[in-house]
């Protein structure tokens, strides 16, 4: 019964890889702009070679990468390739391959998304909960209500406002990289920390911009949640404040939000994206937009992909932590 | 002997927008040990106001104005939070009305068992927590392995037992039980009532029924408490309060019961039960009061004692006498 469920999972998200694929390679394929003509024209005009050596090299280069077929070949080929882990190889940067390139970036971007992803989450989720819960203290309360301000405002406008202000103004923080210039990256102590500096207002910008949600969404189910008879009935039991929070009233809170951590990554990754770029941290939204800009096909091919696994992935995760979390679902 | 629950002079009212509401209106009340009382009244006439008031659960906007609540020799109304808290199920326990909400979904019952004993005896070894608990178990006939499970893997009048194996836990000296029936067919009220019976005869405890069922009343509890707009309007028998109930809401409310020679008309009392914001002057039950008399709108009646520890608030039988 078990097995059977996780082969549908694993089915499903084979579709969903599938049919997100599929509308990736056409978007691309929709503009005329080629990527190796453009690549190679820019070379020419720094010079090098001549006009007409450029169509030669093209015209090889294209033979090379398999352009020359049909388009509804090439994506039979695609598909062929990405069901065998092959992403291709960079049009632009060649010879990168698409997977060296993810790789070399995926730090950066999990570093991010990951800590400012359950950071924004605990501290909503806990705000929220003690906004709503009656016996919290006055000032703890009115703590939670500046962050729902925060809800409505996108976190790559925070980004540019902290990066105008903190940054730029007061100089408190750097203005962007992954670590300063004229450093070598290494494993050491004093390198992490240059790092974990530079990560400080990307990290900031991408909580704010989602712990209101949090707040909010966490609130409202405390609300119902504190009417509860079972919250009620814990207190003529004469248990304590702190374990009726707990046990009873947070507990039960947090079970949608966790149906909503998962449905959140994927806005989570697209902000996080812009954020990448405009803070020009090297993850996998900067290499993403510049992929786009560059018409450089097989590396958004192979990011989005990426993505939309890693998400889908997620997904079927919490579905299969579900069940840990709430015994009333059982999965057989 | 002295009764193990005494109440008196207990107040409480809600302050709302439209102004402050009496719910409760100096209530006196004694229980002796192992005595079942049941109280009756309509919907709002402050029943499970007194109850909550007993356990000082009231909240806002509602208030304990004044009196005290005596059980076994100590006023639960001067009690500090704290001691309040540890006063709650180890002296009065309340079985809640809402038995099918009020498990905790997530939790093994047995979980919620042992967290109700932790908060009272933290110092109980683990196993001898999981003991006490399916014991309390065995005795309202549930099976051990109920202490494994989950409230969604039981039925209701299985999560109404658990209620009442959580409440009777500590061995409280006073159960309020709110309704504890209500949501169940009558094959399995029965069951869940004689159930209480029982633990009530072994451990002597005082218990409150709140309910509107009076045939229920009839079968199981010892004494009858009538409420109206949140005063105790009568206090008798079982035996007295059906055969010759002496207060006209009393009298008007046994003759509302149906039965068999009269199938089919209803007997109701005509008019409605008043606001609480707007309670009549004099008896508050005067303006649907078959008997009224002049005195009724203006003075209050008091509750006196009569033959067999009967007690009753009606001019009626003093203004004669």
């Amino acid at each position: 019964m078990k097995l059977r469920l996780i082969l549908r999972r694993v089915a499903f998200l084979i579709m969903v890889v599938w049919a997100a694929s599929t509308i990736t390679f056409f978007i691309p394929r929709m503009s005329d702009r080629n990527p190796i003509r453009e690549r190679f024209a820019e070379l020419a005009r720094t010079g090098g070679f001549s006009a007409s050596d450029l169509e030669v090299i093209v015209a090889s280069y294209s033979k090379k990468f398999g352009l020359d077929k049909p388009l509804l070949e090439q994506y039979t080929d695609y598909i062929g390739s990405i069901a065998q882990f092959d992403l291709g190889v960079s049009l632009n940067k060649f010879p990168k391959t698409v997977t060296s390139i993810i790789y070399d970036s995926l730090p950066w971007t999990i570093s991010l998304l990951f800590v400012s992803a359950i950071l924004s989450f605990v501290i909503g989720n806990l705000l929220g909960a003690v906004a709503a819960w009656p016996r919290s203290p006055g000032w703890l309360r009115a703590v939670a209500t500046p962050f729902i301000m925060f809800t409505g405002v996108p976190p790559v406008l925070l980004a540019i406002f902290l990066l105008f202000f903190l940054a730029f103004k007061l100089k408190l923080f750097p203005l962007g990289q992954a670590y300063s210039t004229g450093i070598a990256p290494d494993w050491t102590f004093s390198f992490m920390l240059n790092v974990m500096w530079h990560q400080v207002l990307p990290a900031i910008s991408m909580i704010l911009g989602s712990v209101g949600g949090w707040v909010l969404s966490m609130r409202g189910m405390g609300i119902t949640i504190q009417g509860e008879d079972y919250v009620n009935f814990a207190e003529h039991k004469g248990l304590d404040g702190r374990t009726i929070f707990r046990n009873y009233y947070l507990r039960n809170a947090l079970l949608p939000q966790v149906t909503g951590f998962a449905l959140a990554l994927g806005s989570l990754i697209t902000s996080g994206s812009v954020v990448e770029s405009l803070y020009a941290l090297p993850g996998l939204g900067s290499k993403l937009g510049e992929a786009i800009r560059a018409n450089d096909f097989l590396v958004i091919y192979g990011i989005v992909l990426f993505i939309t696994m890693s998400v889908a992935t997620l997904m079927v995760l919490v579905e299969f932590l579900y069940p840990l979390l709430d015994p009333r679902i059982k999965q057989d | 002997m002295t009764p193990i629950l005494q109440i008196r002079d207990l107040q409480v009212s809600y302050y709302t927008d439209l102004g402050r509401a009496t719910a409760l209106n100096r209530v006196n009340l004694d229980l002796n040990a192992g005595e079942k009382l049941g109280l009756v009244g309509e919907s709002g006439s402050g029943k499970s106001t007194m109850a909550l008031a007993m356990m000082r659960m009231i909240k806002a906007p509602g208030r304990i104005e004044s009196g005290s609540v005596t059980v076994g020799g100590v006023d639960l109304i001067s009690l500090n939070d704290e001691e309040m808290r540890l006063a709650r199920l180890s002296r009065i326990a309340y079985i809640p009305q809402g038995a099918m909400n009020s498990l905790n979904p997530v939790m093994r019952i047995g979980a919620q068992m042992v967290d109700a004993i932790k908060a009272h005896i933290p110092n109980m070894s683990k196993d001898d927590m999981t003991e006490q608990c399916m014991q309390s178990l065995e005795s309202v006939d549930l099976k051990r392995n109920v202490f494994q499970m989950y409230a969604h893997e039981l039925s209701g009048g299985m999560k109404q037992r658990v209620c009442i194996a959580i409440g009777i836990l500590l061995k409280p000296q006073v159960i309020i039980a709110d309704e504890p029936t209500s949501a169940l067919d009558v094959v399995t009220q029965r069951q869940v009532m004689e159930t209480i019976d029982r633990v009530q005869k072994e451990m002597g405890t005082a218990v409150i029924l709140i309910g509107h069922d009076m045939g229920l009343m009839a079968q199981f509890v010892d004494k009858v408490a009538v409420m109206y707009a949140g005063r105790l309007t009568e206090v008798s028998t079982v035996r007295d309060m059906f055969s010759k109930p002496m207060h006209p809401y009393a009298q008007a409310l046994i003759k509302s019961l149906p039965n068999l020679s009269n199938k089919g008309v209803f007997q109701g009392i005509a008019g409605l039960a008043p606001s609480l914001l707007r309670i009549p002057n004099g008896c508050a039950f005067h303006p649907r009061c078959p008997q009224a008399m002049d005195v009724c709108k203006t003075t209050v009646p008091d509750v006196k004692e009569y033959e067999g520890n009967r007690l009753v608030a009606c001019h009626l039988y003093t203004e004669g006498a």
